[in-house]
């Protein structure tokens, strides 16, 4: 099923509403493999439940997910299997508190993939590396900073070897200086070509690392395009009152 | 069970003592006075209140606590009898622990497809919760056996015993377990699920580890009342501690035996009470470190 021109992930029409409250108003996305696409709007526009809704923690109401020209809506797929190859990292990291740093890395590899006790400790371990996290290994969560914490969440994530990341505003719960560790992470992960859907508010951070921007505004996509285009000249008029009440909180 | 497996994360322990301010030096010799005027005050009392010599006779003679401890010709030892309770004690324990955890799971299981499972869940620990456990005790040590079936009428009175204890008991500690499992929040069974776990690996790895490490205390406190409960027993014919100590009470017309049965189901409640406390002084600090909601 899956060639090499299929985009990494593709969003027909997709709605989902809680009770009356209509969340998602058909939402259409094309990600192609390597492509980082951030979605920005304001808080309660649907970004969260957008990304849940790709890897199907969420349940759609309507419309189609094709993740590597696979639909993943269809009846009779397996969730599991399709959340293997979609790492997701939440805003509250949501690391295993009773779990050492180390076993929360390896539990879904070991558990869901099968990997051995050596063989996933070994992965668990060149990842830690790789982020300056070796030494944390064996702490249980709540000795970490949020930082770091968050950083375990993504390297958790990437241990399952992921075709697509979805990240959810995953430093809104940092302190400021604690931004930039995680935000560094994620730019390594995008220079790797590691294809990546974001809901963020670092304005700066978007601007930098998207190949695209998609304006979400009460769950519909209003504008989308390269980040030169949607930060400097707007053509929507709400994306360019959004923006501006970004400029005036200093977050741009 | 997993109760070990991976252990809790070691929290700092910089907080000094809650009362070691107070005890300090001066403290220690306050407190230790009061108490021996607390206690003298209360010994004097009873020994001045109106036939007291009476009361030290019937509950408190020293040959009477003795011989129904550890028996004679014709009284069963009260202490011996006591390691039956302890016996149905350990053996109900672990059965509890298990049944009662794999109704609380049942309870749990979403999806249309299983709600008759799940409502046999809940009536089951609605009906054993609503009926006492002297009932239960009846209707199992004296009707089971009425039923003239060819395995499960020739049971002993304490495997009997142990069924009913079982069954009402399970009932409680699925609903405690039930608290703790819908304690965790929401968010770390998608975290798992997020990560390919299926719906039961998440519970296992994941759920359940946390909800079971928070309701140690409450369970401690059911065991607590099971211990007790276990003198019930003796309705259906079995010679436990409470049993024993009627025995000897009732032929020798002294009660210095439940006495003695009262002090040996205080003694092993003690530690299991001190031990929750423990625990529960343990949560408090934890939850206050603030960690992860
Ligand atoms: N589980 C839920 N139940 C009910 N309403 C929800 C739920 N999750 C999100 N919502 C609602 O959906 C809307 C969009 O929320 P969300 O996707 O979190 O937006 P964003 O991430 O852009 O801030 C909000 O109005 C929110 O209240
Ligand atoms: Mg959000």
């Amino acid at each position: 099923m899956k060639t090499e021109t299929s985009p990494a992930l593709v969003l027909e029409g997709v709605r989902k509403s809680f009770g009356e409250n209509e969340v998602l108003k058909g939402i259409d996305l094309t990600v192609a493999p390597h492509e980082v696409v951030c979605l920005i709007g304001a808080s309660g526009s649907g970004k969260s439940t957008l990304l849940r809704c790709v890897n199907l923690i969420e349940p759609l109401d309507a419309g189609r997910v094709v993740v590597e020209g696979a639909e993943i809506t269809a009846r009779g797929v397996n969730a599991n299997h399709i959340r293997q190859r979609i790492g997701i990292v939440y805003q509250a990291f949501n690391l295993f508190p009773h779990m050492t740093v180390l076993r929360n890395i390896t539990l879904a590899p070991r558990e869901v993939l099968g990997m051995g006790r050596a063989d996933a400790e070994e992965q668990a371990l060149s990842l830690l590396e790789r982020f300056g996290l070796s030494d944390r290994r064996n702490e249980y969560p709540d000795r970490l900073s949020g930082g770091q914490q968050q950083r375990v969440a993504i390297v958790r994530a990437l241990a399952m070897r992921p075709h697509l990341m979805l990240l959810d505003e995953v430093t809104s719960a940092l302190d400021p200086e604690l931004v930039a560790e995680v935000l560094s992470v994620i730019r390594e992960l995008a220079g790797e070509g590691m294809t990546m859907l974001i809901a963020t508010h670092e304005m700066g951070f978007a601007r930098d690392i998207a190949d695209r921007v998609c304006f979400l505004e009460e769950g519909r996509i209003l504008e989308e395009g390269p980040p030169e285009r949607i930060f400097t000249s707007p053509e929507n008029p709400r994306t360019r009152r959004f923006l501006s009440r970004i400029i005036a909180a200093g977050r741009l | 069970m997993t109760l070990g497996g991976t252990g809790p994360p070691a929290t700092p322990e910089p907080s000094p003592e809650r009362g070691s301010r107070i005890l300090g030096g001066r403290g220690v010799l306050i407190s230790t006075a009061s108490t021996v005027l607390f206690f003298a005050a209360i010994a004097v009392f009873i020994a001045l209140a109106p036939g007291s010599g009476l009361v030290a006779e019937r509950f408190f003679s020293p040959f009477h606590l003795w011989h129904s401890l550890v028996g004679t010709q014709s009284e069963p030892s009260v202490l011996s009898a006591f390691l039956l309770n302890v016996y149905i004690f350990a053996i109900s324990e672990v059965l509890i622990l298990v049944l009662a955890l794999v109704i609380a799971v049942v309870r749990q299981i979403p999806g249309p497809a299983f709600f008759p499972l799940r409502m046999v869940a809940v009536a089951y620990t609605d009906l054993f919760r609503g009926v006492p456990l002297i009932l239960v005790l009846y209707m199992i040590g004296f009707g089971v056996p009425g039923l003239g079936l060819t395995f499960f009428s020739y049971f002993s009175d304490v495997t009997y015993g142990i069924i009913a204890l079982v069954l009402v008991y399970s009932a409680y500690v699925a609903e405690v377990y039930r608290a703790g499992i819908e304690s965790i929040h929401e968010s770390q069974n998608a975290a798992a699920r997020s990560l390919g776990l299926s719906r039961w690996q998440s519970m296992r790895f994941v759920v359940l580890p946390q909800a079971i490490r928070r309701v140690i205390p409450p369970l401690l406190n059911d065991f607590i009342g099971l211990q007790k409960d276990t003198a019930l027993v003796s309705v259906l014919g079995s010679i436990e501690a409470a049993r024993a100590a009627q025995i000897y009470g009732a032929s020798q017309f002294n009660y210095a035996s439940y006495v003695v049965a009262a002090l040996l189901f205080v003694l092993i409640t003690i530690p299991l009470a001190r031990f929750t406390d423990r625990l529960i002084a343990r949560d408090k600090r934890r939850r206050e470190a603030g960690t992860l909601a």
